[in-house]
């Protein structure tokens, strides 16, 4: 009876640490849930002192508005032809975005679009890598849920197999920094290109949350 | 000074880089086939192609062909007989005929690139050449005769 006693109390705690052991469990599934959405935070996106899911959504309500203004959501459209103007109408003509998202035959982008803005209003804005997103990666932004965008941005297998290195990269991308010199007639996003910068950063420094919804 | 070339010939040039293509090849070098019609990009008139891509002359400047090959609609085909220029006559597809050096360059690229288009790709092609006459069923129909022309 005593040897059952003090193997009960021995046995007690362990148990405590074994139920402990699987809330913690619980608690990180529930973690590596989001991370799972989150794929490319795995590893790269810090998740110990730099991560701030508070700061990190706050920072993405910004990012949001600037990805779903037209000259950032225009070419991320849902269908196969971009989207133009102030309204985002269907892009006149009707080009379509091809395998490598440079549109076919005689409807390349590049055949309008030249590498720098033509001058004038309804010309068309230039850069040298204008292109929708390749059809194998299309990078939807139109129509997407300020979660649901946020999530495809930090997904490696969605967002062009950018990890977070790339994707803070991306932010000073010629292409990205277009949207803000777009050419007479055009609005311009929401917030200055600096300010971008600096939301964009810091919702993926502090752990790319995505929002509740 | 710039040079192009433009249907394998070689021009040396006095002109600001600035200036649109369409009117160095109009004004300058005389090569009329090409049209003016909206001036940005708009319509497909000025369609030459520039290292086989169907590029909008009206907006490209002039900087942007040099090193490059320049072809127009003079300089298509050595007499005329480009698959879509026979096409073309076959079908009478042209009504007052200002667009179709236009429709034809651009139909020159598709056909390069797909030797068998269907109705869908020959929208896909030709969507962003206009024609006020309305001759859009007879450029789709010469355009697959050229096809098979082109298989032959």
């Amino acid at each position: 009876m005593k040897q059952y006693s003090s193997k009960r109390r021995y046995f007690l705690p362990v148990r405590m640490v074994m139920v402990m052991a699987v809330i913690t469990l619980l608690i990180g599934a529930a973690n590596s849930a989001f991370m799972a959405d989150n794929s490319v935070t795995g590893k790269e996106i810090p998740q110990g002192k730099s991560a701030d899911s508070i700061a990190s959504v706050k920072a993405f309500a910004e990012v949001y508005r600037v990805l779903m203004s037209p000259r950032c959501m225009n070419c991320h459209p849902a269908g196969e032809v971009p989207l133009q103007g102030d309204d985002s109408h269907l892009h006149s003509m009707a080009p379509k975005r091809g395998n490598d998202g440079h549109g076919l035959y005689a409807m390349k982008c590049g055949n309008c679009h030249q590498p720098e803005n033509t001058p004038g209003v309804h010309t068309p804005p230039g850069n040298p890598k204008w292109a929708l997103p390749p059809s194998n990666m299309k990078m939807v932004f139109e129509g997407k849920k300020a979660r649901e965008l946020a999530l495809q941005i930090m997904d490696y297998n969605r967002n062009g197999h950018k990890n977070k290195a790339a994707l803070i990269e991306h932010a000073r991308d010629t292409l990205v920094k277009a949207a803000w010199n777009m050419g007479e007639g055009r609005k311009p996003p929401p917030l200055p290109y600096n300010e971008f910068v600096k939301v964009w950063d810091t919702w993926i420094e502090k752990g790319g949350y995505a929002p509740k919804q | 000074m710039i040079t192009l070339n433009i249907n394998t010939k070689t021009y040396n040039i006095e002109v600001d880089p600035d200036t649109p293509l369409l009117w160095v090849l109009r004004d300058v070098i005389n090569l009329v086939g090409t049209k003016y019609g909206c001036g940005v990009a708009q319509c497909g008139a000025c369609v030459v192609h520039l290292n086989g891509e169907a590029v909008r002359s009206c907006v490209t400047k002039v900087s942007r062909a040099v090193g490059k090959k320049v072809v127009t609609i003079e300089g298509l085909s050595a007499n005329n007989d480009h698959p879509l220029q026979k096409a073309w006559i076959e079908k009478d597809v042209s009504q007052c005929g200002y667009c179709q050096a236009g429709q034809i360059m651009s139909a020159a690229v598709l056909l390069k690139e797909n030797k068998n288009p269907t109705d869908q790709d020959i929208d896909n092609a030709m969507a962003g050449n206009i024609c006020r006459c309305g001759t859009y069923l007879r450029i789709k129909s010469a355009i697959h005769l050229a096809a098979e022309m082109q298989k032959k």
